[in-house]
């Protein structure tokens, strides 16, 4: 079997890995730094991301402002110190991405321009039209391609992280053109391979989010956190799940119900207004607009549509100029996808799955408690996001935290020595496990496509924007169901080259763990908070559960739940309040 | 509309085949399906074997381009009813080697975009202090029509002088040089110019344009590429006029 070696590996060729892989360049130049990506970096998951990065730059707003809405809008589940990080180095960040090329949007004068974005009392969110994703991704791609210290392995698969005496020495991946099997070894690897959105049946996420690395860790014995918050978006289109941006609505879209009436105003979002009011009915936090769709759909106020009810995003009396300068790829994928023109029509949309708050427990330096092992980005629960994060925070997330996971890592790994032949041992033990589970002729029956949907019909069922006990433990039952189940799974496709089915169902068994950590999480979370929302519990309980999920595998291969206080700095809990005392202070956006 | 549909696919493996042949599938013709919904449907339900490449399904990964009749496509992009009623032929893009099934390598479009230097290059960085490079929307428009470019190598496949010599740089990386060329932060058109000297597959290029026909992006290489032609002549010319010019 070949070895390599590298001194700091990334999982992951996204927004986070590559920031993180310049950092690592740019702290010490000697070392010798290794991006892996089970797809061309350029292809990742970032590159989907449309309406923007917020970071602090306007004289009228603060940091303290920006710390205070992603408190409140992550329902104090947050790690406060953390947020203090972030919104400090957010601004410097994308400063860095305008240095380094990215099309940021722009006033007239040639200065950053702002819009405004759910959840934010000021308008502080950055962008490059509605292809924010996409510009910086391809900003960072082509900025690290001038390091010749940074080696990449383009379309290779890690399938486990290696262990030499609680220390995480390199991984295990799969060549997918060759289909060779090789240890990469490393004194740091940091994970960056995004959420996990492929669990539910309707996400915006791509095909490729599948939880890779909160399953690498978990299985290595680093535990994941706040599993139970996941994100549904409130604008997703009815059939693909495909994402229509928040900047719809802050560039003054409406959201409304079969009656043509603004529903929010009836879900203490405040009172609508022609224009758009920041922190009030459409900017309002994703959590609490998708929960409103679900009450609207009870009162029978919802349109009913061929793959099930929806309500209409209006963005008509914006008019077509402003639609193609601010929104053009809204405009392209409701032609491409629905063929509706929002210019002169309606878009039908449905809360669809969107963005994993929790992930791998990291400190505020991407450090899990696993030494050598490092995470951010998606995959991360740092936590700056708590129990639902503001739109438009993510992609300065990864950036930031990208950044300080490269510089942490970097001055481990400088302290490490390269691991001995000793650990090519589990190496072997991979390859032979994987090659008698999927690629020799086997009894089983089952199909990777059938396990898979039943899982994401459990995870629907259980773990959607309303959750209850009963659904719950009925999920948390059937998981150890569905692992043996995957253990008879039969692959149509031995062969070496280029087999995405084995591909397909290395990430289908990544899956299971991540869902079944998350059906635990949320079933023993016995209060609402944020995205996380329990008919049976229905108040969020500060006194109990003012603390972080903490869950990890057992020898028995279940998961164990354990808590961890939440760091308060200078934010008390208090009360979300969203409508009026932003109407008061007279804020618009736009 | 009939039920289903025929979909003739490219079946190709180095392990058991010497040469590609095409293998026909009926999937259900949904009017919101697209061509990579049918192939996933083989995928999920008819034959797990079959390997292509997808991933954002919303047009932007540019991870799924494919020959579709004929036509280099994004498959996600393209309905299944535009074809009815069929069949429907999808082939590994064009002029690219073929691994397997519908995927092709594309390592020859990495090594070449690195070569094209696709980052701002600065005789001086300025200090994140000083904030940013100022940069009004007029002079972002000067190039960011090329930015858009989300690497599906289709304008490849659509490019007769790419089919002929595969040493030209190509449509996609050509217009992303140009990006950089044409940002007003970017001080490296002078060097790129120089690496791309030396290339004659640019000459060879006409003003037939098929890149920028078929690009789903709207990006316009075939613009760029005469841009470099003539930015190229003028410097040509003017070394043999004015040879102390250009030193």
């Amino acid at each position: 079997m070949d070895v390599s070696f590298h001194d700091v590996l990334l999982v992951g060729g996204g927004g986070a890995g590559l920031r993180a892989a310049i950092a690592v360049a740019e702290v010490n130049p000697k070392l010798n730094v290794a991006v892996i990506s089970k797809v061309y970096p350029m292809r990742s998951h970032t590159v989907s991301a449309e309406g923007g990065a917020a970071g602090v730059v306007k004289p009228d707003d603060s940091l303290d402002e920006h710390a205070s809405d992603t408190i409140s809008g992550g329902d104090w589940l947050c790690d406060q110190d953390a947020v203090e990080a972030f919104v400090k180095e957010a601004p410097e960040e994308l400063l860095r991405l305008e240095h380094w090329g990215c099309p940021w949007s722009r006033e007239p004068d040639g200065h950053i321009a702002v819009r405004a974005f759910g959840g934010m009392k000021k308008v502080r969110t950055w962008f490059a039209a509605d292809k924010t994703g996409f510009h910086l991704l391809h900003t960072l791609f082509q900025t690290t391609l001038k390091y010749t210290a940074i080696r990449r392995y383009d379309e290779w698969f890690v399938t486990r992280l290696l262990l030499d005496d609680g220390r995480v020495k390199g991984v295990v991946a799969l060549d997918v053109m060759s289909g060779k099997i090789q240890a990469i070894t490393a004194n740091a690897v940091i994970l960056c391979t995004g959420g996990c959105g492929k669990v539910y049946p309707y996400t915006t996420n791509a095909n490729i989010k599948t939880g890779d690395g909160m399953a690498l860790a978990y299985r290595a014995g680093a535990p994941l956190k706040d599993m139970e918050f996941i994100q549904y978006h409130p604008t997703g289109l009815p059939f693909t799940g495909i994402l229509i941006t928040e900047a719809a609505r802050s560039e003054g879209g409406w959201m409304l119900n079969k009656d043509n009436y603004r529903y929010l105003q009836d879900y203490n979002l405040g009172k609508p207004q022609p224009r758009p009011v920041l922190r009030s009915m459409e900017l309002g936090p994703r959590d609490r607009l998708s929960q409103a769709f679900v009450k609207e759909m009870e009162k029978g106020r919802t349109i009913d549509g061929p793959y099930g009810p929806v309500v209409h995003l209006d963005l008509r009396h914006l008019g077509e100029k402003l639609i193609n300068t601010k929104l053009p790829f809204v405009r392209e994928l409701c032609l491409k996808y629905e063929n509706i023109d929002p210019v002169k029509e309606m878009i039908p949309v449905r809360p669809v799955v969107h963005y994993m708050m929790g992930g791998v427990h990291t400190d505020i330096n991407g450090a899990t408690p696993l030494a050598g092992l490092y995470a951010a980005g998606e995959v991360a629960c740092v936590s700056i996001n708590g129990a639902n994060r503001l739109g438009s925070n993510s992609l300065p997330e990864l950036l930031v935290f990208g950044a300080r996971a490269g510089r942490a890592a970097a001055e481990f790994a400088s302290s490490q020595k390269p691991p001995d032949g000793r650990i090519l041992a589990q190496a072997l033990d991979e390859e032979r496990w994987l090659e008698q589970s999927f690629l020799r002729p086997n009894k089983g029956r089952e199909r990777i496509a059938t396990l898979r949907e039943d899982m994401q019909k459990t995870m629907e069922r259980s773990g959607g924007i309303y959750r209850t006990s009963a659904t719950l433990a009925e999920a948390a039952a059937h998981f150890p169901e569905l692992k043996e189940r995957f253990r008879g799974v039969a692959l149509d496709d031995r062969s070496r080259t280029f087999n995405t089915e084995l591909v397909a169902a290395l990430e289908l068994s990544f899956m299971l763990d991540v869902a079944e950590s998350m059906v635990h999480c949320a079933w023993q979370r016995k209060e609402s908070r944020g995205a996380h929302q329990r008919t049976d519990y229905p108040a969020r309980d500060d006194k109990n559960y003012l603390t972080h999920s903490l869950v990890s595998l057992k020898e028995d291969g279940t998961p164990r739940v354990e808590y961890l206080p939440v760091t308060i700095t200078r934010w008390p809990p208090g009360e979300r309040v969203y409508g009026a005392p932003a109407e008061a202070s007279g804020a618009k956006a736009g | 509309m009939a039920d289903t549909i025929g979909l003739e696919v490219t079946r190709y493996s180095p392990e058991r085949d010497v040469q590609p042949a095409l293998q026909t599938f009926q999937v259900p013709l949904r009017k919101d399906w697209t061509v990579l919904d049918g192939l996933n449907y083989i995928k999920d339900k008819v034959d797990g074997s079959l390997s292509f490449r997808w991933s954002c399904r919303m047009g932007i990964c540019g991870s799924c381009g494919m020959m579709v009749n004929g036509e280099p496509k994004l498959t996600c992009a393209t309905f299944l009813s535009n074809y009815a009623p069929g069949p429907v032929r999808v082939e590994p893009l064009r002029y690219f080697p073929v691994i397997r099934d519908l995927v092709v390598a594309i390592t020859d479009f990495m090594a070449k975009l690195q070569a094209v230097k696709p980052w701002i290059v600065r005789q001086q960085e300025k200090p994140l202090a000083e904030g940013e490079y100022l940069q009004t929307p007029q002079q972002m428009d000067l190039y960011k029509q090329f930015s858009m470019c989300i690497n599906c190598m289709i304008c490849y496949a659509a490019c007769p002088v790419y089919g002929l010599d595969p040493l030209f740089t190509g449509p996609a990386a050509l217009a992303l040089a140009q990006r950089y060329n044409l940002d007003s932060r970017d001080q490296g058109a002078q060097e790129r110019l120089t690496l791309l000297s030396r290339d004659e597959g640019i000459w060879g290029c006409t003003f037939v344009g098929e890149c920028t026909k078929v690009c789903p992006k709207h990006v316009d290489p075939a613009g760029a590429i005469q841009q470099y032609k003539l930015t190229a002549a003028k410097e040509w010319f003017q070394s043999l006029l004015m040879p102390w010019a250009t030193k």
